[in-house]
């Protein structure tokens, strides 16, 4: 099978440690409930992939960790939610500095509307004076990380729309690491590029893993089961709620699901 | 049959079409021929000294230097009170306000703003900056009151600039950490500012051509000189136009024409650079 041989080239899952956890962790929009009852570790310096079908609520988790959900009118959440060990929803936490530890790349690319340069320099401009040699620094280094330096080097004064989709993701990837988080959220990254551009995220992906927390969410089995260390099953209970059906390392999921559902869903039997 | 009807089919389509163009015909003729006829008119008088010289013989000789630069300063002082205003109140509706009942009573307040009569806001300027403020009949007083009339339009246009600003960037600026100020100040008031300039000149222009509500807040009928300070009467093209035309007798014809071209001019190329902001924006989107 196509997945078993994605399998090999899967790092073994290196457990050093829990970046981010929940415990009983539920999500209100208003009246209904989008997430139920989930606890879940999060392990450092690795790829976690969120799986499920569409509407689990898997975007919604992912947003849990950098507090975006705080902008829905009504959102409310319940249960813990730790970065090291602290409580992210507590009232001291301070949501701009929260962001800034825990990075987000959404699913279409968003560039801002400016220079290339510009786009990477935005979040170290709101976070303080900064020299514009060391900007230039901090953007270089940043598009090196994203593997976007060599094709852009000679066109940072352009505007960022002028690159391609792929190119437009990495750029907001170097965005995100140029004001240096911990964590980084992504959230179907891929799933507006071609194959080769989503190889290219991908490769890029296990390279900041070995520095940064990635938890990512995609509807794509291959790209979990190639790119992620551990994986994380949400599934729809009754209609509306998403609960966590599953979770362990990547190789172990994909190969010997515990839960009847999981296997279902990983051999494509529905969703 | 089947022929027939297609054939009655066919007449009321060209039917239509032409009622329609007969109707566009009809709205471009009449400002055409306005246009024409007060270029026409107007041109025969129009030169360098009657936009630079004082009016003599209450109007009669001479120019129109005072009433010219009087609209100028009137489109100034509602630019300086109207415009601030406009963009605080619109990032507050876009960017701040709850969806709640209370927002829509504001958006609905803001909505009938435009829709009063222009008189009530002369009336309105005359009891509370004339009197109750005691700026008395002034530039000042006068700049205020077309102001609370041009905030319809200015809190409307930037509201509306600042909405259309996709709210990916909204997300991608709150990812990187920077504060919901930050993101405004720097990602979405920059992406609004063609539209925010657009209704901030639609705005002037339509003060530089209210004759009502100046008439009862500080337009002087003549003045040799120009106002000295925020405090003094002033003249404006618009009353002045209406003086000439109706109040006083033995006015030459021409005069009154190149008062109107003069003031047409001032509001269509205000009008026209609204145009040009909006369609330079445009492009630059692509």
């Amino acid at each position: 099978m196509k997945l078993d041989s994605a399998l090999t080239n899967s790092r073994p899952p290196q457990y050093r440690g829990t970046k981010l956890s929940t415990r009983h962790l539920n999500l209100f929009y208003g009246p209904c409930q989008a997430l139920r009852d989930i606890t879940l570790d999060i392990p450092e310096r690795a790829i976690t992939a969120i799986i499920g079908p569409s509407g689990c609520g898997k975007s919604s988790f992912l947003r849990i960790f950098n507090r975006m959900n705080d902008l829905i009118p009504g959102a409310r959440v319940e249960g813990s939610v730790e970065l090291d060990g602290i409580d992210i929803y507590h009232r001291s936490i301070d949501v701009v500095e929260l962001r800034k530890r825990v990075g987000m790349v959404f699913q279409k690319p968003n560039p801002f509307p400016m220079s290339v340069f510009e786009n990477v320099a935005f979040g170290p401009r709101r976070h303080g004076r900064v020299s514009r040699g060391e900007l230039q620094d901090i953007v270089e280094s940043s598009l090196h990380q994203a593997a976007l330096w060599e094709e852009v080097k000679d066109k940072l004064d352009q505007s960022a729309f002028d690159l391609s989709g792929g190119q437009q993701q990495r750029l907001c990837i170097a965005r995100v690491l140029a004001v240096e988080p911990e964590v980084i959220l992504m959230d179907e990254p891929c799933s507006a590029l071609d194959p080769v551009a989503t190889l290219k995220i991908e490769d890029l992906m296990r390279r900041l893993a070995e520095k940064y927390t990635i938890i990512i969410v995609t509807h794509n089995m291959q790209q979990a089961a190639r790119a992620s260390d551990v994986s994380a099953f949400l599934l729809m209970e009754g209609d509306i709620c998403g609960v966590l059906v599953e979770h362990g390392p990547t190789a172990e999921l994909f190969t010997k699901p515990k839960d009847r559902r999981t296997e279902d869903y990983i051999t494509g039997r529905f969703g | 049959m089947r022929t027939r009807s297609n054939l009655s089919r066919r007449i009321s389509q060209k039917t239509a079409f032409a009622v329609l163009l007969t109707a566009t015909i009809a709205v471009t003729a009449v400002s055409l021929f306005i246009i024409i006829h007060i270029v026409v008119r107007g041109a025969a008088i129009v030169d360098w000294d009657f936009l630079t010289q004082a009016p003599t013989q209450a109007g009669k000789a001479g120019g129109i230097f005072p009433a010219l630069v009087g609209t100028f300063y009137l489109m100034l002082g509602t630019l300086v009170i109207a415009l601030p205003i406009g963009v605080l109140a619109g990032i507050y509706l876009s960017e701040y306000a709850p969806k709640n009942r209370l927002t829509k009573v504001i958006n609905l307040a803001i909505v009938n703003l435009a829709g009063v009569p222009s008189i009530v806001y002369g009336l309105f300027g005359l009891g509370v900056f004339v009197l109750m403020l005691n700026f008395g009949m002034s530039l000042l007083a006068a700049s205020l009151t077309l102001a609370c009339q041009a905030l319809a339009m200015t809190i409307t246009t930037s509201r509306e600039a600042l909405i259309a600003v996709p709210a990916e960037y909204r997300a991608g600026s709150l990812a990187v950490g920077a504060t919901r100020w930050q993101t405004i100040r720097h990602l979405i008031l920059p992406q609004a500012r063609p539209g925010i300039v657009t209704g901030a000149v639609l705005a002037m222009s339509r003060a530089a051509g209210e004759t009502a509500p100046i008439l009862v807040v500080g337009a002087a009928f003549l003045m040799r000189g120009l106002p000295q300070s925020p405090f003094d009467r002033f003249m404006a093209l618009p009353y002045h136009l209406y003086t000439v035309a109706v109040h006083i007798p033995g006015m030459p014809e021409d005069t009154k024409w190149g008062v109107a071209l003069v003031l047409l001019a001032v509001v269509l190329s205000f009008n026209i650079l609204a145009t040009v902001v909006r369609l330079r924006a445009r492009k630059q989107r692509g």
